[in-house]
């Protein structure tokens, strides 16, 4: 759990400086989250990094499914519960903006 | 003549004709304002008819009623716009208006049809009811009468929604409700919601939650549904949790207007993209939104869209003065909820604050606690369709600040 040293969460565990984030972080967060990832879950993060490095903010549900093709369905099965907040958490994004 | 075009005559667009009508100079502009509709409703009202508070008529007046004589009305559905050519195509009224300026106010609406299985005629408002429109509200006041008892589960679809404290105060009031009736003790509820809790917000939420709890209301948290099997009488999550129902109150997603989707200017729930800060529009200058058409981060209530009025009205005033437009809109949401037994909790936040306890000061009729059960927060929003009708719609001087203010919060 060293990787975690290096960042700094907030009190609902996201991260709140997103270019602290690394690989090796995401993996570590995953784990926390009981994912193990594999190519299926990088896409979406990869997707998802890029996304909010274009718009400021973490693609909501909608946007990771339309964005990647994949069912909502698919999404639930790599990132169970809440998959948009996971997904954002282990990328070291804030929280999606459709939580308000 | 130049034209300033404003779609939607809900609380926002009503709001902007009025502010437009005593700013522009009637000589150099024309002010014209469409929307479908020729009645006003006043929606945060819908949540009361469901318990027989309010009646349908104490919710509806006509739009007419509240935009200026000088205002061009016309009532028309909207075929397409054209932001590139700065013109919008009527259906109804066979019209297209060109403009200067566009102010978006379509607003937002429930989309049952999202969820497989919800809108289902065998069901849909027969034991499935929506509270966002009146006929539902009406429809489910009328079940709810004559209703013996069973298990109620309120479910969210998706977020963002409008109102996002509404779902909560239905629960308060429909405890209250089944109280009075002397049924409680034949009532199950139940909260199934995709957030992992009960408000989006950790401090609020863990408040709302405990009342919640005192209520005997069980909250299931992260229930993202993906389909109603009535034949059943179930919901069923993505992640194939399945909840039973004898009444089901639904809050379908939630998205802008279609019209925005077709003309190719929303996101993915046909929300227009728009600057969180300015409400400019983030590809047409001329093109500003208020409200809940937006996809601004801020709550869709028509608190938000009275806080964003002074900021858009000043923006569009520098624009048209060559002026950079301002930063100032800061996400101020502030919200009554009602918590049943003829008590109320109010909440007070922004982008950067989340709703914190404390009192909140207004002038001549506060102050109110903040994030806290009383009776003044229950008069607070009941006094509020008063000021909504005579005051806010017309664009007055309403006793709040557009910013969120620190003052009487504590930390």
């Amino acid at each position: 759990m060293t990787a975690l040293n290096t960042i700094t969460l907030n009190e609902e565990g996201f991260m709140t400086n997103p270019a602290e984030w690394t690989e090796d972080i995401a993996t570590v967060l995953a784990e926390k989250e009981g994912i193990t990832l594999t190519d299926a879950h990088w896409a979406i993060i990869n997707f998802s990094r890029e996304k909010a490095a274009d718009s400021g903010a973490a693609p909501t549900l909608r946007q990771i499914t339309q964005g990647i093709g994949i069912t909502t369905k698919e999404l639930f099965a790599l990132y169970p519960k809440g998959p948009a907040k996971k997904v954002a958490k282990i990328s070291g994004l804030g929280k999606p903006e459709g939580c308000v | 003549m130049k034209t300033f075009l404003i779609l939607g005559a809900g609380t926002g667009g009503t709001m902007v004709a009025n502010k437009m009508a005593e700013i522009l100079d009637t000589q150099e502009w024309r002010i014209v304002i469409v929307d479908r509709d020729e009645t006003h409703y006043y929606q945060p009202g819908f949540l009361f008819i469901p318990f027989g508070t309010y009646s349908p008529s104490d919710v509806v007046k006509p739009k007419r009623n509240f935009l200026p004589p000088q205002v061009d009305v016309i009532f028309s559905d909207i075929e397409l716009i054209e932001p590139d050519k700065n013109r919008v195509k009527l259906g109804r009224a066979k019209k297209t208006i060109n403009y200067d300026y566009l102010v978006i106010s379509t607003g937002s609406h429930i989309h049952p049809e999202e969820t497989p299985g919800l809108d289902d005629e065998a069901a849909w408002m027969k034991n499935v009811f929506p509270f966002y429109t009146l006929e539902g509200a009406t429809k489910l006041g009328n079940f709810l009468k004559f209703w013996k008892g069973g298990r109620m589960v309120l479910n969210i679809s998706e977020m963002p929604i409008k109102c996002p404290v509404a779902p909560l105060e239905f629960l308060f009031l429909a405890d209250w409700f089944f109280h009075e009736r002397g049924i409680r003790d034949k009532v199950e509820i139940v909260f199934a919601t995709p957030l992992p809790g009960a408000f989006t917000k950790p401090r609020a939420s863990a408040v709302l939650g405990g009342m919640l709890d005192d209520k005997g209301i069980n909250l299931q948290p992260e229930f993202t549904i993906m389909e109603v099997d009535h034949a059943k009488q179930v919901i069923r999550s993505y992640d194939e949790t399945e909840i039973g129902y004898d009444l089901l109150v639904t809050i379908p997603t939630n998205m802008g207007a279609e019209v925005i989707g077709h003309s190719g200017m929303g996101d993915e729930l046909n929300f227009v993209p728009a600057n969180k800060h300015t409400l400019q529009s983030d590809k047409w200058e001329n093109v500003w939104i208020i409200g809940d058409a937006g996809n601004v981060p801020a709550s869709k209530a028509g608190s938000v869209a009275h806080f964003m009025l002074d900021v858009l009205i000043e923006n569009i005033h520098r624009h048209m003065e060559g002026l950079e437009p301002l930063p100032d809109f800061d996400g101020h949401a502030n919200c009554y909820i009602e918590s049943g037994f003829e008590k109320g909790v109010l909440i007070d936040f922004n982008y950067d604050v989340e709703p914190l306890p404390g009192k909140y000061p207004l002038p001549g009729f506060g102050p109110f606690s903040l994030l806290k059960e009383s009776y003044a927060n229950h008069w607070g929003k009941m006094m509020f369709r008063w000021m909504y009708w005579n005051i806010l719609l017309k664009g007055g001087e309403m006793p709040f600040e557009s910013q969120m203010s620190m003052a009487g919060k504590w930390e």
